[in-house]
């Protein structure tokens, strides 16, 4: 069931060639502009930047710029679409719990993303701009576990913004808050690196928000070599544990509040 | 009957909701409406039965509870044996839903890949899902769309395509809620051929919700009327007509105009608008039958035109709630 609903979750998004290619140059725009401010603050500060040399840097931003489509950071709204209808009485209908199929379409989709959105930019980064290629073959395995990981994760706290429609109804606030703390906390913006320390550090253990970008990023630019990227992975895969507990849970919540209040 | 035979039981259900009125600025008043208020019923496998009943009823809130998406708030359910909400996925391979103003097909894939995301979901064996798949598409046209996106459908194509994906499965019950809101006549008609032919083949129970009269006569043999969450009636078309005096209509053109001093067997005729040769007779229970009336006056007053009108189901609910309350 799962790999049948991930292929059409692929065909899905496989069928919108202009936005996949809209958002593409997008991507690409803005990658552009990211990568002359951070490298031009780099080459200010001397070629290295809380330990990040220009190179890495241009990894970091192109990865990133590939990461954020991939893990779909933004713009996902449909359980909450269908919360807000009254369709998602059909998600009850089936055999199995919507998180699961929700889910199994939503990794159809990063993998048409990671093809398509994540590809694109960074061999674009590459040929263009410094790059940092990693230098331990096994940098590549572990990129990919953290960038399933971050999808994972990315996942379950955009399900966990929708689940506040069956409350909410409508989620604007919530999804706009999710955004803007996304945005930040995840080091899209800037490398969470360059913040101090203890606050760095209260970031990276103590919100998921890291996980989905800053790791993955970090575990391409090889940041604190094999145990920096095993740390990572590992914070990763515990905040992807906690978050789908909570999804489960609140769902179930939702669940009993649906049932017993009715749509 | 014995137990197994039985799809359906409900007794006693009661779906309560709180509803809150604004009193003041801040004060707030909480009543709570019932829903469906002591509804019983049994269905019995193969039985086509319509539920009918005005907005507001409580027909989609008892659909609701049992198909297992509500939880009653008093009263016993079981569908085929299972208490709905607590074995809702158990439930859901056997029971098939469709809900008129809901999809549940994927939106922007073809209808194809949606009836097999669906033998995927239900985890139905390839044979059996190809059996039930290729009967569907002949009884409704399903090849001339079927690699259409689900959002570019029209209303009956959607509909057709969300009936074959209620039945795919193989459910032994089949709840439609509102199947032919908004098609057009053929498309209504082919919905409804359908679900006869698939009543007759009597392995699939059908609880069927709807406004439309037709459905009704065409489709449902056991009628449960429901009006402020109470059964009001229980039984067939024809039971529910002469308990509540509903009564066909002859309307005749007739050559000359309508004197009124005919005896036509207790059979009452009436002027209705400007044409005094265009008369309606209402037939009451006991009074000559349609084809006696027509006789008489075809042998007593030149006769043109002839039609009868069936009485309407909306009239017949009508009366029945001046008599329910």
């Amino acid at each position: 069931m799962g790999a049948a609903l991930a292929r059409a979750g692929f065909r899905r998004y496989s069928t919108y060639r202009q936005a996949t290619l809209a958002g593409l140059s997008t991507n690409i725009v803005f990658g552009m502009l990211r990568m002359y401010v951070l490298v031009a603050a780099g080459a200010a500060a001397g070629g290295v930047m809380a330990g990040y040399t220009v190179p890495q840097l241009g990894t970091y931003i192109w990865v990133g710029q590939g990461l954020l489509a991939t893990i779909l950071m933004w713009g996902w709204t449909e359980l909450s679409d269908r919360v807000r209808s009254g369709d998602v009485v059909a998600d009850l209908l089936r055999p199995v719990n919507p998180v699961w199929t929700y889910l199994a379409t939503d990794l159809g989709r990063a993998g048409h993303a990671a093809l398509i959105r994540l590809l694109v930019p960074v061999l674009f980064g590459a040929l263009f701009f410094p790059f940092y290629w990693p230098r331990e073959p096994l940098s590549y395995p572990l990129f990919g576990v953290s960038l399933v990981l971050a999808v994972l994760l990315c996942f379950a706290c955009r399900y966990l913004v929708n689940l506040t429609a069956f409350w909410l109804l409508d989620i604007r606030g919530v999804v706009s808050l999710w955004m803007a703390a996304a945005g930040v906390l995840s080091g899209l913006y800037f490398p969470l690196a360059f913040l101090p320390g203890w606050l760095a550090a209260i970031l990276q253990y103590g919100t998921p928000f890291p996980s989905l970008m800053q790791f993955p990023t970090d575990v391409a630019v090889e940041r604190g070599g094999l145990a920096g990227q095993l740390e990572r992975i590992g914070v990763q895969v515990a905040w992807t544990a906690v978050m789908y507990a909570v999804v489960f849970y609140v769902q179930r919540r939702a669940m009993r509040k649906l049932v017993i209040q009715g749509g | 009957m014995s137990e197994s035979n039985t799809v359906v039981a409900v007794s006693g259900l009661r779906k309560e909701f709180v509803v809150y009125k604004k009193t003041g600025r801040l004060k707030r008043e909480k009543t709570v409406v019932a829903a469906v208020d002591g509804v019983d019923l049994r269905i019995e496998r193969g039985e086509m039965l319509g539920y009918i009943g005005p907005n507001g009823a409580g027909k989609s809130t008892t659909l609701k509870m049992l198909t297992g998406i509500l939880t009653p708030s008093a009263g016993e359910v079981r569908v085929c044996g299972l208490e709905p909400v607590p074995r809702r996925i158990a439930l859901t391979r056997r029971i098939g839903v469709v809900f008129g103003q809901r999809s549940v097909l994927w939106w922007d894939l073809p209808l194809r890949e949606s009836f097999d995301l669906l033998r995927h979901v239900f985890r139905v064996p390839a044979d059996e899902h190809a059996a039930r798949l290729r009967r569907c598409r002949e009884m409704l046209d399903l090849d001339e769309f079927a690699d259409t996106p689900v959002r570019q459908l029209s209303l009956g194509q959607r509909m057709r395509g969300e009936l074959t994906a209620a039945l795919l499965h193989g459910p032994e019950i089949l709840f439609l809620d509102e199947p032919t809101i908004g098609l057009d006549v053929v498309s209504k008609q082919a919905v409804r051929s359908f679900l006869a032919e698939t009543a007759r083949r009597g392995d699939t129970t059908i609880v069927l919700t709807t406004h439309d009269l037709a459905d009704i006569e065409r489709l449902c043999k056991r009628l449960v009327v429901i009006d402020h969450g109470h059964v009001v009636h229980d039984g067939t078309l024809d039971a529910l007509h002469h308990r509540y005096g509903s009564r066909r209509q002859v309307v005749v053109d007739l050559e000359d105009p309508w004197s009124g001093d005919l005896d036509l067997g207790g059979a009452v005729g009436e002027i209705d608008g400007e044409d005094p040769r265009r008369v309606t007779f209402s037939l009451t229970n006991g009074a000559s039958t349609a084809g006696e009336l027509v006789a008489r006056l075809a042998t007593t007053v030149g006769l043109r035109d002839v039609s009868i009108v069936e009485p309407d189901i909306e009239d017949v609910i009508a009366r029945l709630y001046a008599t329910a309350r």
